[in-house]
């Protein structure tokens, strides 16, 4: 069991060298947003801190949002390539074939969110976090990696061709902008402005910026992990169950 | 194993209110190569996914290679290998790494056979470029050999050869004569009625989530009406006369053809001979015509294999 695990995951690895483009864009795209919003907008925006210091939380979740894109995609593609047929066939376990894509999917997105938090800085950002606030952030920002790519690989498998594959993520891709990451949400217009004060990455993003700023808030974080967990929950039952359903 | 290496009977699968498999009934000896011919929508990957063990039926009952599919799984997987009906290849990887990736999730595979499996399928040139690079036609001898990895005794093998070129075809066809000649047992689909006739040792014809026919392809092509025999004759008058004396014979002027319906015997045929010599009829050209399986097709399902809906 375990080493089908480990050869599915260096399966998803070789793909990652060998394509790296999947990569590039993944790292790439929150640097240009990141770049248009702080160094062309930031100005413009008075939401009564430095604006780098303000945007920052929600561009680490939009790093992660866009590397899932190419995730649903491959695993759409072993779908639709009969590959997924061909691992259950020889008796490889879901988990195995799909946890190798979530880990490869992970290790894309801490690689943006990494870059996102060196530009970041070389921007300005000026956090008032201490080591252990850090270390939330961090675990915070993993915790949606891992989540959002389960959804992503049930989104994957669920797609029929690989061209509504490449569209299933782009709702999380445009999530982020619809929460208080660019602006706060009581700035934003009726309707809009509900909306992004109660969905999940709004506590998400409130939360990264309160331990960011050295002044972490209960009332943020407890919302936010929940969130957490139930997309993790749903993502990963709805993939598993999925995968076993399909033939 | 002797026998049966594949057995169904009562197959049904309804997805909602669709009733894809209506009654399947299957006996494959070992050793033998059974084909499934049907048009898309007919079936065929259904029935296929069905006896994998990658779809659970509604009812019915399915052993492969001795075991039954629900109760069973894990030992019917470890015999069985099986090609979809698309070439499973990973295309990031290389032809190598593709049947290295094989070996490595099967505990029963020796890494030795790659190279074989490579020289055998011609791809040993090709061994270390991306699957990308390669045509339909290596695609599939991958995809195949990718499958033959675990030397299983039963294959499955849905559209082996469908959108690939002529050539191609009959490389796909000479490795699958010979894998049976090797003692392995192949249960194949297939849209091409050419392909049924020229590999199968039974074919089964589905049509609708039913078998509508099943047998040899020369038992299937003597079940229906159409054998008959063509006379070409060398003036009108002699055709006149033929039509006259052949029961049941209808002619085509403009070309002095005359067809009599005749099951093809040396007996039936003899006394049609004996009839022309009777009235010093001399034909210019004799045939017996026996139908494709095309025509079976039409004449078992009342509509042709061409079926446009997907």
């Amino acid at each position: 069991m375990k080493s089908h695990s480990i050869v599915m995951l260096r399966r998803n690895l070789k793909h990652i060298a060998r394509n790296p483009m999947s990569v590039f864009n993944a790292v790439l795209m929150p640097i240009v947003v990141m770049l248009m919003f702080v160094y062309m907008l930031g100005d413009a925006f008075s939401v009564g801190v430095d604006y780098v210091d303000y945007a920052t939380p929600g561009l680490l979740l939009l790093a992660v949002c866009y590397g899932l894109g190419s995730v649903s995609l491959a695993v759409n593609a072993d779908k639709t390539k009969g590959i997924i047929n061909r691992f259950k066939v020889m008796d490889v376990p879901p988990n195995a074939v799909l946890t190798g894509h979530v880990i490869a999917s992970v290790l894309t997105n801490l690689i943006a969110v990494g870059a996102i938090i060196g530009v970041a800085f070389l921007l300005g950002f000026d956090p008032a976090a201490s080591f252990a606030q850090w270390l939330a952030v961090l675990g915070i920002v993993l915790l949606l990696s891992v989540a959002t790519s389960w959804i992503t690989v049930a989104l994957g498998l669920v797609a029929k061709t690989p061209e509504t594959a490449g569209l299933v993520a782009v709702p999380l891709i445009m999530l982020p902008f619809f929460s208080s990451a660019i602006v706060p949400a009581d700035k934003m217009g009726p309707g809009v402005k509900q909306f992004a004060e109660y969905q999940p990455f709004t506590s998400i993003i409130e939360a990264l910026r309160g331990l960011l700023n050295g002044v972490p808030a209960a009332g943020d974080l407890i919302p936010a992990l929940a969130w957490l967990v139930g997309i993790l929950l749903v993502g990963y039952f709805w993939a598993s169950a999925t995968f076993k359903k399909q033939a | 194993m002797t026998g049966s290496a594949i057995t169904a009977s009562g197959l049904r699968k309804a997805y909602q209110d669709k009733v894809v498999l209506d009654g399947i009934d299957l006996d494959v000896p070992a050793g033998t190569i059974f084909a499934l011919l049907g048009p898309n929508g007919a079936g065929k990957t259904t029935t296929v996914n069905v006896l994998t063990t990658l779809t659970k039926a509604d009812g019915g009952a399915v052993r492969v290679a001795g075991y039954d599919v629900t109760a069973d799984a894990k030992a019917v997987r470890k015999s069985i290998g099986v090609t979809g009906q698309f070439a499973a290849v990973d295309e990031l990887l290389t032809g190598r790494e593709n049947l290295q990736l094989m070996v490595d999730l099967n505990p029963a595979a020796d890494p030795a056979v790659i190279a074989g499996l490579l020289e055998r399928f011609e791809l040993t040139e090709a061994a270390d470029r991306q699957a990308s690079t390669y045509s339909g036609g290596m695609r599939r001898k991958l995809d195949l050999a990718m499958t033959l990895v675990g030397s299983p005794k039963i294959i499955f093998l849905d559209e082996p050869t469908t959108g690939l070129d002529p050539r191609s075809r009959r490389t796909m066809w000479t490795i699958i004569r010979d894998l049976v000649a090797e003692g392995v047992t192949i249960l194949l689909t297939t849209q091409y009625l050419e392909e049924a006739d020229q590999l199968a040792h039974r074919v089964a014809v589905l049509d609708g989530g039913r078998i509508v026919a099943e047998g040899t392809p020369d038992e299937l092509k003597r079940r229906i009406p159409g054998t008959h025999v063509r006379f070409r004759f060398g003036s009108a008058d002699e055709l006149d006369t033929a039509v006259r004396i052949l029961a049941g014979a209808t002619a085509d002027e403009s070309e002095l053809v005359v067809r009599v319906p005749c099951d093809g015997r040396t007996n039936s045929v003899r006394a049609l001979l004996d009839k022309l010599d009777e009235w010093e009829l001399d034909a210019e050209e004799f045939s017996v015509h026996t139908p494709d399986l095309d025509d079976v097709f039409l004449a078992l399902t009342g509509h042709t294999t061409e079926v446009t809906a997907k």
